[in-house]
C-alpha cells in the first residue's frame, strides 16, 4: 500500500544529502571539539564552518549562533535565560522595577507557553496578546500589552497547527521604537524580542536584521535535518543566563559536548532548504490552495482554520463538522495517509487544541479538526488520493454520527 | 516484565498499565466495521425508546434506540449513532453486541452491564479513553428509563442522585467519578482537577473513600 506522509509540521525525513554530510562525524571525525589535539581541532573546524554557514543565512555573526538539543530547548533557553538574567541584574544593582512582564500569544507552541507559565509561577506577570479569528496577532492590542515592565516578547514566526504567519517585521519595529523610547526616558530595563521560527525555516526569510529579533529559535527536524538539534540566535548584547550547566560549551550558554554530526547536519539542512525556499514555497502554496478548494467542493461543512493567505505554503488545517478528528485520522491511516488532529481525543490531556480554541472557534471545530502538512516530497497525485479517500470516510462517519451542527 | 510481554502480545495497554495509546485488534475491528449502527434516523414507532448522552463540545455524543419484545422483555434490537473517537465508536458497537447476542438480554440484565465488562470484551482501552466506553451504558440507561416510563413501570426508573461532597465548591461524587475516569489516581490528582477539599478539609476522608471506590469500580 502507498504511504502518503502529510505530517511534515510534526517532523520531516532527513534529506540524504544531509545524512551524507553528517556521516563522517560519527566515527571518522570524532574528537571532542574541546580537545587541543588534531582530532579535536578537526571537530572544532566543522562546528565553526556550520556556525558560519547558518550565520550567513540569518545575516548575523557566527558567534551569535548557539547550538542546543532541540527547538524546545532553544525556546526554554531564550525565555528562562532572559528572565533569569534580568533577575540576576536586579539583585546585583539592588534595583527594583515595578515588576517583570512577559508578553506572548495564546497560540504559541507549548515549548513557549509552558515555559512562560513556569515563569508566571516564579512570580512573573504573563500577558497574552490577542490574535484575531485567523490567528494573526492584533498589533494594536499588542502595543497596549507592552508596558515599561515588559522584559520579553515571544511571538512565533508561523504557527505549527494552523500555519498562520505573524507580522514579525512589524513587531520587530514596534520593539525597536520601544527600546529607543526607553533610552530617551532613562529606563534601564531591557526588552527583548524572541521568535520561534521552527515552522517558518523552510519557507520564510530568516534575516534577523530585517526581522528585528533579538532571539530566534530553529531546529533540524522540520527542515529535513537531524532530530535532536536546535539553534538559538542570540543578538550581541542580549543578557542571557544558561539553563544547562557544565563544561561551558557554547559560550557557557549550553554546556555539554557538542553534537558535531547534528550541528553539521542542521547547517546543511538549513542551507538546502533556504536555497530552494522561494520556488518550493510557490509550488506548495499552489498545491495547498488546490486542495482547500477541492475539499470544500467535495465535502460539506468544511471550515479552513487560519488565514487564507498569511499562511505557510505547506499547511492545510480544516475542521470537518459532525465527526471527530481521531476517527478520521485512523481511517486515513488505514489508507496509508498520515496526518494529525487537534481533537481532544488525540491529546494526552483530553483537551482539544488550544490554538483552534484561541481563534474563538467552538469545541466542535477543534474536535473535528485535521491538519495536513506537506513537504518537498508531496505531489499533486498524493493530494488527489486524499481527495478521493477523504469524502468517503467523512460520509461513513457522518452516517453513524447523531450530531448535526449548524454553521 | 509480565505486563510488558502482555502489552506486546495483545497490542494494547490495559487500563491498569496506563500510558499506551494503541488500540486492540477488537477495538479496531469494531471501529472499522461497526455493528448495529443506525444509518438513517428511525421512523416513528420503529423503536420503543431512545436515550442520548454527551455533547459535541466535549467530544462524544451517543444515541441509542431499543426495541423490546413485549412478551419476554428481551431487547430484540439495539441501534446506535455515535459522534466520537475510535474507542467511543467501538465501545458502543461492542455494547450493542453484548446486549443483543444469544437471543438478547432483558432491559434489567442490560442495565447491569458495567463499563469494565465492555472494556474486557474490547481487549482493554488506553486509560485516557475509558470515559468513552462509560458513556454508552449511560446512554442506554436513558433509553431504559424512557422505556420504563412508556410502559408505566415508574418504579424501575433509575434516578441518579448526586451527593455533594465539598459544600464550599458544590462538588459531587459524580465530579470525583469523572476525575477518576479522566485519569486521576490520588487525592492530589483529584485536587489538581477539582480543588476539592482545599477549602473544606473535613471532606477529605470522604473524597479519599470515593477515589478508592471508583478506582476499584473502573480499574479494579
Amino acid at each position: 500500500m502507498q504511504k502518503i506522509y502529510l505530517d511534515n509540521a510534526a517532523t520531516t525525513p532527513t534529506d540524504s544529502r544531509v545524512l551524507k554530510a553528517m556521516e563522517p562525524y560519527f566515527n571518522k571525525v570524532y574528537g571532542n571539539p574541546g580537545s587541543l589535539h588534531g582530532s579535536g581541532r578537526e571537530s572544532k573546524t566543522a562546528i565553526l564552518q556550520a556556525r558560519k554557514s547558518i550565520a550567513k543565512i540569518l545575516n548575523c555573526k557566527p558567534e551569535e549562533i548557539i547550538f542546543t538539543g532541540s527547538g524546545t530547548e532553544s525556546d526554554n533557553l531564550a525565555i528562562l535565560g532572559v528572565a533569569r538574567a534580568f533577575l540576576t541584574s536586579l539583585a546585583k544593582s539592588n534595583f527594583y522595577s515595578s515588576g517583570e512582564c512577559i508578553v506572548t500569544s495564546a497560540i504559541e507552541h507549548h515549548a513557549v507557553l509552558y515555559t512562560c507559565e513556569q515563569l508566571e509561577k516564579e512570580g512573573f506577570d504573563l500577558v497574552y496578546s490577542k490574535v484575531d479569528k485567523d490567528g494573526v496577532l492584533i498589533l494594536d492590542d499588542f502595543k497596549k500589552a507592552i508596558t515599561d515592565s515588559t522584559i520579553l516578547v515571544s511571538i512565533m514566526y508561523a504557527n505549527n497547527e494552523i500555519g498562520t504567519i505573524q507580522p514579525i517585521k512589524e513587531i520587530g519595529e514596534i520593539i525597536k521604537e520601544i527600546k529607543a523610547d526607553r533610552i530617551k526616558r532613562n529606563i534601564d530595563a531591557p526588552i527583548y524580542f524572541h521568535t520561534d521560527a521552527c515552522q517558518a525555516a523552510g519557507y520564510l526569510d530568516l534575516d534577523v536584521q530585517k526581522l528585528g529579533v533579538d532571539l530566534l529559535t530553529l531546529n533540524g527536524s522540520k527542515i529535513y535535518g537531524p532530530k535532536g538539534m536546535g539553534v538559538l540566535y542570540v543578538r550581541t548584547g542580549t543578557k542571557l543566563k544558561p539553563i544547562v550547566f557544565g563544561g561551558g560549551q557554547e559560550k557557557g550558554l549550553r554546556s555539554g559536548t557538542e553534537n558535531i554530526a547534528g550541528i553539521v547536519g542542521l547547517a546543511k539542512a538549513l542551507e538546502l532548504s533556504q536555497a530552494k525556499r522561494k520556488q518550493e514555497s510557490a509550488r506548495e502554496a499552489k498545491l495547498r490552495d488546490y486542495f482547500i478548494k477541492e475539499i470544500s467542493k467535495k465535502v460539506s461543512k468544511v471550515v479552513l482554520n487560519g488565514h487564507a493567505e498569511k499562511r505557510l505554503p505547506n499547511n492545510i488545517n480544516i475542521s470537518i463538522l459532525d465527526i471527530e478528528g481521531e476517527a478520521m485520522l485512523l481511517w486515513l491511516d488505514k489508507y496509508g495517509i498520515f496526518c494529525s488532529t487537534g481533537s481532544a481525543c488525540d491529546s494526552q490531556s483530553l483537551e482539544p487544541s488550544h490554538v483552534i480554541l484561541a481563534l474563538g472557534r467552538p469545541y466542535e471545530y477543534a474536535n473535528g479538526n485535521l491538519r495536513f502538512t506537506m513537504g518537498k516530497y508531496t505531489t499533486k497525485k498524493d493530494l488527489d488520493y486524499v481527495l478521493k479517500v477523504l469524502p468517503k470516510i467523512v460520509s461513513d462517519l457522518r452516517s453513524i454520527s447523531p450530531v448535526n451542527v449548524k454553521i | 516484565m509480565k505486563t510488558k510481554a502482555k502489552i506486546k502480545k495483545t497490542d494494547v495497554a490495559s487500563a491498569r498499565v496506563g500510558d499506551g495509546w494503541v488500540y486492540s485488534e477488537t477495538v479496531k475491528d469494531h471501529f472499522f466495521h461497526p455493528r448495529n449502527f443506525l444509518p438513517k434516523m428511525p421512523k416513528k414507532g420503529e423503536f420503543d425508546a431512545e436515550g442520548q448522552v454527551g455533547s459535541p463540545q466535549c467530544g462524544d455524543v451517543m444515541r441509542i434506540w431499543i426495541k423490546v419484545d413485549p412478551k419476554t422483555e428481551k431487547i430484540k434490537k439495539l441501534k446506535w449513532r455515535t459522534f466520537g473517537c475510535a474507542s467511543a465508536i467501538a465501545a458502543t458497537s461492542m455494547f450493542s453486541v453484548i446486549v443483543t447476542e444469544k437471543g438478547g438480554m432483558t432491559v434489567d440484565q442490560a442495565l447491569a452491564i458495567k463499563p469494565q465488562d465492555i472494556m474486557a470484551r474490547l481487549g482493554g482501552l488506553p486509560v485516557r479513553k475509558v470515559h468513552c466506553s462509560v458513556l454508552c451504558d449511560k446512554a442506554f440507561m436513558q433509553a431504559a428509563n424512557n422505556y420504563f416510563r412508556n410502559k408505566g413501570q415508574h418504579e424501575k426508573i433509575i434516578v441518579l442522585g448526586h451527593k455533594v461532597i465539598d459544600k464550599r465548591l458544590n462538588i459531587t461524587d459524580h465530579d470525583i467519578e469523572e476525575a477518576v475516569l479522566e485519569g486521576a489516581r490520588t487525592l492530589l490528582d483529584v485536587q489538581k482537577k477539582l480543588k476539592v477539599g482545599v477549602g473544606d478539609p473535613e471532606a477529605i476522608p470522604a473524597i479519599e473513600q470515593l477515589i478508592k471506590f471508583y478506582l476499584e469500580k473502573y480499574y479494579g
